[in-house]
């Protein structure tokens, strides 16, 4: 896994010349598309992270974690990622700035620190996604897909804790 | 939605933090807030730039054609009325090969000609299993990198930030046999109640 970006490079790279792909400038405009990504996500991750820091400041989101934490430690999910789990079916830099937070404060090849990075990189955003496929298809009954789409958000969180505590140990 | 629980958190830091009397740090906090953001950004910013170039590269170089190749015969099983129509198999594998690459640009137009598609077919009313299926297949991730989130844990000093993959495919996987599962049957009691 370590090796993983430098084979990969090495792949594009061969292939990308057998086949005469301008690889300097293919790899810039993908560049490109990446910072546009960081500048698109930066508005919503700030606007969560103003939220979450003043929830912090204020006590209620300990207070929160005190009283939602036996319940998702018992599951083998760490306290911490109460906030994480409300907000991955709606935002995905929200989640991902919730879980920054968590993966920083608690280390980040920690048991919690990984079992946050893997339920940000098992889950999607299940509503956004849902809310943009219905709508371009002209759907306003979703009928079954909210229920089974968040069956498997659920299971994702669970797994989660399971697979990195018997992967790592 | 989203802005309800924004809108919640900020409502309940300042209440709570008006009985505590802790208002002023609760003030100070929003700033400390938007300097994490920034913070976070600019951290990501090197690994999501590094993955995008290297997927762009590897799309431009074949890998594209060969994963969808590849996928075909799963799509068939997926989705056999759908992959019936030609255009409709295109939008499907582009669907699923960007899914897989992570690359959520292409992703979506091709899944939203997709949806079109098997709307096309499946008539007016209650949208059909393939295009729930597909609602399905896009709302549980099958990213095969997550890039952004391994950025993240490398930003945070992590020896070996792509060391979760296997745990992220195995919880993704079991996430997703769950969403089709449930599909499944909870499609199979509504034909029985009607």
């Amino acid at each position: 896994m370590r090796s993983l970006t430098a084979l990969l490079l090495l792949l594009g790279a061969v292939l990308g010349l057998r086949r005469r792909v301008p690889l300097v400038s293919v790899l810039g405009e993908g560049i490109g598309d990446g910072l546009r990504t960081v500048l698109r996500m930066f508005p919503p991750v700030a606007a969560i992270l103003i939220a979450a820091a003043m929830l912090r400041a204020c006590g209620a989101l300990e207070a929160l974690t005190a009283l939602l934490g036996p319940v998702l430690e018992k599951l083998g999910i760490p306290r911490e990622t109460v906030g994480l789990m409300l907000l991955r079916p709606l935002s995905g830099s929200g989640a991902l700035a919730a879980g920054s937070t968590v993966i920083r404060a608690a280390g980040p090849d920690s048991l919690t620190g990984r079992i946050t990075a893997v339920m940000l990189g098992g889950t999607e955003t299940t509503f956004y996604v849902l809310g943009v496929y219905f709508g371009a298809a002209g759907i306003r009954r979703s009928g079954k897909v909210i229920p089974a789409a968040m069956a498997a958000d659920l299971v994702g969180f669970l797994a989660a804790g399971i697979t990195v505590r018997l992967l790592f140990r | 939605m989203l802005d309800w629980i924004w809108g919640g958190m900020i409502l309940l830091s300042c209440l709570w933090g008006a009985l505590e009397g802790t208002l002023g740090e609760v003030s100070a906090a929003a700033l400390e807030g938007a300097e994490q953001a920034v913070a976070l950004c600019l951290d990501l910013c090197a690994g999501v730039c590094l993955w995008s170039g290297l997927l762009r590269l590897l799309e431009r170089s074949g890998i594209t054609e060969y994963l969808s190749r590849f996928l075909q015969p799963l799509l068939w099983r997926l989705y056999p009325r759908g992959s019936r129509d030609p255009e409709t198999l295109t939008a499907l594998t582009e669907n699923l090969t960007a899914n897989l690459l992570g690359l959520g640009n292409a992703a979506t137009p091709a899944g939203i000609r997709a949806a079109r598609g098997l709307r096309r077919q499946e008539g007016s009313g209650e949208p059909g299993p393939e295009l729930c299926r597909l609602a399905v297949m896009n709302s549980a991730s099958v990213q095969l990198v997550p890039a952004a989130v391994c950025a993240l844990r490398a930003s945070a000093g992590s020896r070996s930030p792509y060391d979760i993959l296997p745990a992220v495919w195995i919880t993704s996987g079991l996430a997703l046999g769950t969403g089709l599962l449930a599909l499944f049957f909870l499609e199979r009691w509504g034909r029985r109640g009607d």
